[in-house]
């Protein structure tokens, strides 16, 4: 268990925009009648995301009025899920796995860099640009190290690459989601062992073949 | 070894088009139609007899499972909740599936709802895998556009599918804390019985399915039980994706048959481990929950749930973590407590005292900053701890240090003596591992 309490200071109003309420409904929409509670974390992810990735209290007041659910039933659920972000992150949240699978792929080396680049965790940056975490297990283990930045993941890091895909997002530069060292997905690195039948030794030259890496 | 045209998962890594059509090139929705004019019995007797054990860590027979669901009663719909939460450590296969090849798992939970007479289907997804969960979504719209599910679809089986993702809890991989998180609660597993079976989502019939396990069925389906059973050694049939991460000179997640030896894996599909299997130290081989195995025992041995259990660890997820000789495995194992620790959803007293009592003491350890009485103490706590709560997950919390007791007493031993020679009153160093 983790102990985690809202924020000190929290703004005086949330409301969803016209577009997310929108979103809402679609979301309601999944779940039978009188079970509107069922889109609880759904709802709450929403309000993070147009919050600039944090919740406040005011959000998870208006979510809990929205779904007519007591509000301690909300607190208890934002409290309770880690993912909800309960003080203001940076422009660039970076989540870093540090469970033992990264931790023998060398996540050591990349805490490292976060905490001689940004200092300790939880606390943003002075320029707003950046803050960590130190997170647990986030299932890309055959791409370790990894981090997750806001919403994507960066696989295959090392320190030299790690650091300069933190240069490139703070000077505002273009980034490659995913593996920092050229594999597609998890296959193994230079070249398939297997299903090689059906997209050659490469992964490109077979009959299946129909990539573009990181296809959108 | 398996050979392509007998591997299910033809697009695992995402070198072909995740598209519908790209899935149909590749015999996804093959005259899915055939297999539902079979009937309800058929399927599940089929499953039955493909040996498929749950993919999802504990290996219960998907077939039997399917056959618990009670008679379709309209007041009371049954419901087919797939369990794709994975956050086990070590574990990265059902990224793979849906990301790469999501018409595989849209088709399969068609496929067991028609068995089990559902007409709605949840996908619980992690809430990290947003990548994941958005190729899901669009991947169920083209179905739901080239009418194969939905309420009108070619099948005349009416069947709606939603994803409904998590918000970073590894406690709703448990499938009645799932339940709960789905239900809008906090995910707190429930005592059981009654089972889910029974008492499921919304109090309703659930069956609660792992991807793949999911998403290997109407492969088994169409190419037969026969096919599918003849993989593998008796009782853990079938091909298995395995996901191998830590100390191999190229970790990946690939499809093998069941019971293929360690060795022949790791040097088939990773380019050996680093350093040559003479620099093994131990595997994890299915997830952080089962216990280590050192490398002796480990070369030979077939991966598989038998084999596995006889070494006294398991196959869980097939998440084959990988230690060469440099590792610190005192330390690897004290990152597997704080994990427990961290996700134990507190509930129970046993867990949520007893994972930080081990996080701590496993952490002192691994500086040897401890008493060699307090080993067996440890040990002694995690057997209060197994078997004394609602869920598996004070189990899976024991496991681990009750492996590395087992095969790296003398490893432990050897710190507290060097400590005990130098000692210094410097803080211990992990219990700084999160800001808390």
């Amino acid at each position: 268990m983790s102990v985690r309490r809202l924020a000190d200071q929290q703004p005086a109003s949330f409301a969803f925009t016209p577009e997310n309420e929108e979103r809402c409904e679609e979301i309601l929409k999944k779940y039978p009648e009188g079970r509107e509670a069922s889109a609880v974390i759904s709802l709450l992810w929403l309000a993070q995301k147009q919050n600039n990735y944090w919740l406040p209290k005011p959000a998870i007041e208006t979510v809990a009025e929205k779904l007519g659910m007591p509000l301690i039933r909300v607190l208890e659920i934002a409290t309770f899920y880690t993912m909800f972000n309960l003080a203001p992150v940076g422009k660039f949240h970076v989540q870093m796995c540090g469970t033992t699978p990264c931790m023998l792929a060398g996540s050591d080396a990349i805490k490292n860099i976060l905490l001689k680049r940004i200092g300790e965790q939880s606390q943003v940056t002075q320029d707003g640009v950046f803050s960590w975490i130190e997170v647990e297990c986030l299932g890309a283990c055959c791409n370790a190290p990894m981090v997750q930045i806001n919403e994507d993941y960066y696989e295959d890091l090392t320190a030299e690459n790690f650091e300069k895909l933190l240069d490139d997002l703070a000077a505002g530069r273009p980034v490659t989601i995913g593996s920092q060292q050229g594999r597609v997905t998890s296959e193994p690195a230079d070249g398939l062992t297997s299903l090689t039948s059906l997209y050659g030794a490469d992964g490109r030259s077979g009959p299946l073949s129909a990539l573009a890496p990181n296809q959108s | 070894m398996l050979e392509d045209k007998d591997r299910i998962f033809t697009n695992l890594y995402g070198f072909g088009d995740w598209r519908l059509k790209g899935a149909i090139a590749r015999g996804a929705w093959d005259n899915t139609k055939k297999l539902i004019d079979k009937g309800h019995e058929w399927i599940i007797n089929e499953m039955k007899a493909s040996g498929l054990r749950g993919r999802g860590g504990a290996g219960f027979p998907t077939g039997l499972k399917w056959s618990f669901m009670p008679k379709p009663d309209p007041a009371r719909p049954s419901y087919l909740v797939v369990n794709a939460d994975e956050s086990e450590p070590g574990t990265c296969k059902d990224r793979e599936i849906m990301r790469n090849d999501p018409q595989l798992l849209i088709e399969g939970c068609f496929i067991a709802c028609f068995a089990m007479q559902a007409h709605v289907c949840y996908i619980y997804i992690r809430g990290e895998y947003i990548l994941e969960g958005q190729r899901l979504e669009a991947a169920i719209a083209e179905a739901y556009a080239a009418k194969l599910i939905g309420t009108n679809n070619l099948h005349g089986w009416p069947f709606n599918i939603y994803v409904h993702h998590g918000a970073g809890a590894y406690i709703c991989g448990e499938e009645t804390a799932l339940l709960e998180s789905l239900e809008g609660k906090k995910g707190m597993p429930r005592l059981k019985p009654p089972f889910p079976a029974n008492m499921g989502l919304y109090g309703c019939p659930t069956t609660v399915n792992n991807v793949e396990s999911i998403a290997a069925a109407p492969d088994i389906l169409r190419r037969g039980a026969a096919w599918f059973a003849s993989f593998g050694a008796k009782n853990n049939s079938g091909t298995k994706l395995f996901c191998v991460s830590g100390h191999v000179n190229k970790p990946c997640n690939v499809e093998e048959a069941m019971s293929i030896p360690f060795r022949e894996l790791i040097e088939r599909h990773c380019g050996g481990v680093r350093g040559g299997f003479d620099n093994l130290l131990a595997v994890i081989p299915g997830g952080s929950s089962v216990p280590c195995v050192p490398a002796h025992e480990m070369i030979d041995a077939a991966l598989d749930f038998d084999t596995l259990q006889k070494l006294k660890s398991g196959l869980g997820t097939a998440a084959v973590i990988v230690m060469d000789k440099s590792t610190d495995i005192v330390r690897a194992i004290a990152r597997i407590s704080y994990f427990y620790k961290h996700e134990s959803c507190g509930q129970c007293t046993p867990c949520r005292e007893g994972t930080g009592w081990l996080w701590r003491v496993v952490s002192r350890m691994a500086e040897g900053r401890a008493q060699k009485r307090e080993i067996d103490m440890l040990l002694e706590v995690t057997t209060q701890i197994e078997g004394h709560t609602i869920c598996a997950l004070g189990d899976a919390a024991a496991w681990p240090v009750q492996g590395l007791i087992r095969h790296f007493r003398p490893e432990i031993e050897r710190r507290i003596d060097q400590y005990a020679a130098n000692p210094h009153s410097e803080p211990v160093k992990d219990f700084g591992v999160a800001a808390e």
